[in-house]
């Protein structure tokens, strides 16, 4: 697990490259920042309409659009590295090979401080990634990452599927990963029926018991937990239910500054 | 909550902020609904162009986007944004009825300016509906310039047609036209856009308002070998760069496609960069009510 400067850490795209976020509020006050999940390849995203609003929530299909790794490396790495050291680097592809060749070059680049697999992608099918349906596809994708990833701390973003999720966190944690994430979108479909995930405080109580069903099945094995979080008394939820740190995300698309303030809030 | 903007980086370039406002005043103009709004910070560092997002009904997530319409000091407040809603759907009826003193969370101003032209050359600025509101701060600022400026505002009736009376002031001609012909010219900016380009000899066209609008002022400009400024309107959640839920397909200065954030890459583009085509119509996505 990486050393976190405090519990409460910026989640998988919804940060965007940082910039966007510390022009509106501090970043050196967050645990970690953890990147939009990144491919090999860049990629445009999916068609518009991408995101719709729900009661709570947010439905979101974006296809996760990106500059791909090397772009990443040069332009957007270093000037974060500057603004908040631990940064977490979230990675995604189309296939085992792709997922363990950026884990490859990312074991290569300085200033990285973690890997955050995302085997949580709701609507992967539908934007050509792979498609972690079942507890072994995702160990797997750990297994191929671990091996590349040599000294780097892999973070596993598992299902947040209640019935599944103690599985999926035994898995990932025997194949190397040295921490779960737990509380991800929930898989959904926008209006007009495209497969999308479900983000915000409406999932909150699923992730919640997430953390909670891993924490009873694998005492030892640090969960980071988060979904809908956006007040400290969320956060203090999620901690008190037996997570080392706290993911803040969808929150941030609607007041930048929630990070933040949730840090400051608990310090 | 303390205002909140840090400099993000990059040097002149003042950072947006995110802050509590709130209603100093609450207006309705025929169908639109005028809302001054205090926001520290906000107000001194617009640029006409630029946007706000607000957040509108507790437990709604996404924001909503307004153009800024002036910059007007109040006494005892500094200088407060001028705002114009038009209630079409949840959040916009939620803003169209904050009393005075209500509480706004507001972040701004966002996105992209239009350019100016660092010459005195001749503008022609086309705004329809309520998106006609950024285009009045702008005659301003190309007037201090020394840019003779030519108005051409758009509207479906009197009732959302936006400051005709204030357009006279700040333009040195200008052209109303309604589609039902309650008020100026009947018809649409597609129908005579090309005509009043041609009058006003405008290098430069500066243009607000829904896309098939948009476009045609775009080809227009092309066809008479005129520079556009397009503010484009896409459905936006954050509004912020944050979410990647706006894509605006474009065609970049080296001539490759790409899908740019209409929040931040935009929302002001040049128009003949816009690949219009494969703009859908803006359809409101998500939860509606009915009213
Ligand atoms: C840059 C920009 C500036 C704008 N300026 C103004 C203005 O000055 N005055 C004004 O009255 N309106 C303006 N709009 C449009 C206004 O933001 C939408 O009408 C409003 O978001 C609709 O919200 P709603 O809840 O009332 O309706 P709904 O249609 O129910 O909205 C549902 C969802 O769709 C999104 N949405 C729907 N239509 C639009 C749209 N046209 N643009 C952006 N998001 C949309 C909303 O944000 C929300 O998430 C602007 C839009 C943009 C992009
Ligand atoms: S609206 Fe979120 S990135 Fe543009």
């Amino acid at each position: 697990m990486i050393d976190l400067a405090g519990p409460v850490v910026v989640a998988a795209g919804c940060g965007g490259t940082g910039r966007e976020l510390a022009a509106l509020a501090a970043l050196d006050g967050v645990g970690a920042f953890t990147t939009r999940s990144l491919t090999l390849n860049a990629r445009t995203g999916g068609p518009a309409p991408r995101i719709a609003e729900t009661p709570a929530g947010l439905v979101h299909s974006t296809g996760l659009p990106g500059p791909g790794l090397e772009i990443f490396l040069a332009t957007e790495l270093p000037w974060l590295v500057q603004q908040q050291p631990r940064v977490v680097v979230s990675v995604t592809g189309a296939s085992v090979a792709e997922h363990a060749e950026v884990a490859r070059r990312l074991a290569q680049a300085p200033g990285v401080r973690g890997i955050e697999v995302n085997l949580a992608v709701p609507d992967a099918r539908a934007h050509g990634l792979l498609d972690v349906r079942e507890p072994f596809h995702a160990a797997n994708v750990v297994a191929a990452v671990v091996r590349e990833a040599q000294d780097l701390p892999v973070l596993a973003k598992v299902r947040a599927d209640v019935l599944r999720v103690a599985e999926s966190a035994r898995v990932v944690t025997d194949a190397g990963a040295a921490a779960v994430v737990v509380g991800g979108p929930q898989a959904a479909a926008l209006p007009d029926g495209r497969p999308a995930g479900l983000s915000g405080p409406a999932v909150l109580p699923l992730a919640l018991r997430c953390v909670t069903e891993v924490r009873a099945a694998l005492p030892g094995v640090p969960v980071v937990g988060g979904g809908g979080v956006t007040t400290p008394d969320d956060a203090r939820a999620f901690l008190a239910a037996g997570a080392v740190a706290v993911q803040v995300g969808t929150a941030l698309l609607h007041d930048p500054t929630t990070a933040a303030r949730i840090a400051a809030a608990l310090a | 909550m303390a205002a909140t903007g840090r400099g993000g980086g990059l040097p002149g370039v003042k950072a947006p902020l995110h802050t509590t406002g709130e209603v100093l005043a609450s207006k309705r103009v025929g169908a639109y609904q005028h809302l001054t709004v205090v926001a520290p910070g906000v107000a001194e560092r617009f640029r006409p162009g630029t946007f706000v997002a607000v957040s509108v009904d507790g437990t709604r997530l996404a924001r909503r986007a307004l153009w800024v319409h002036g910059v007007k000091p109040v006494g005892g407040y500094g200088p407060a944004l001028q705002l114009v809603v038009e209630p079409v759907g949840p959040g916009t009826r939620w803003l169209a009825e904050r009393p005075v003193g209500a509480r706004l969370e507001v972040t701004g101003p966002l996105g992209r300016a239009f350019a100016l032209p660092k010459e005195p050359v001749a503008t022609l600025l086309v705004g329809e509906g309520y998106a006609a509101a950024p285009l009045f701060p702008l005659a301003e600022r190309l007037r201090e310039r020394g840019c003779p400026v030519s108005l051409l505002v758009a509207a479906p009736d009197e009732r959302r047609l936006l400051s005709a009376l204030e357009a006279r002031r700040v333009a040195r001609a200008v052209t109303v036209v309604t589609a039902d012909g309650s008020v100026g010219r009947r018809g649409s900016v597609a129908d005579v856009v090309a005509g009043v380009l041609a009058q006003s000899s405008a290098e430069v066209v500066y243009a607000a308002g829904p896309v098939p609008t948009l476009h045609a002022v775009a080809s227009a400009a092309e066809q008479a070998g005129a520079w556009s400024q397009t503010a484009v309107e896409q459905p936006l959640t954050c509004g912020t760069g944050l979410c990647h839920g706006c894509p605006l397909p474009v065609v970049g200065e080296d001539g490759v496609a790409r899908v740019v954030r209409a929040c931040t890459e935009g929302p002001v583009v040049r128009g003949d960069r816009v690949r219009w085509a494969e703009l859908e119509p803006v359809a409101a996505v998500g939860a509606r009510e009915t009213p």
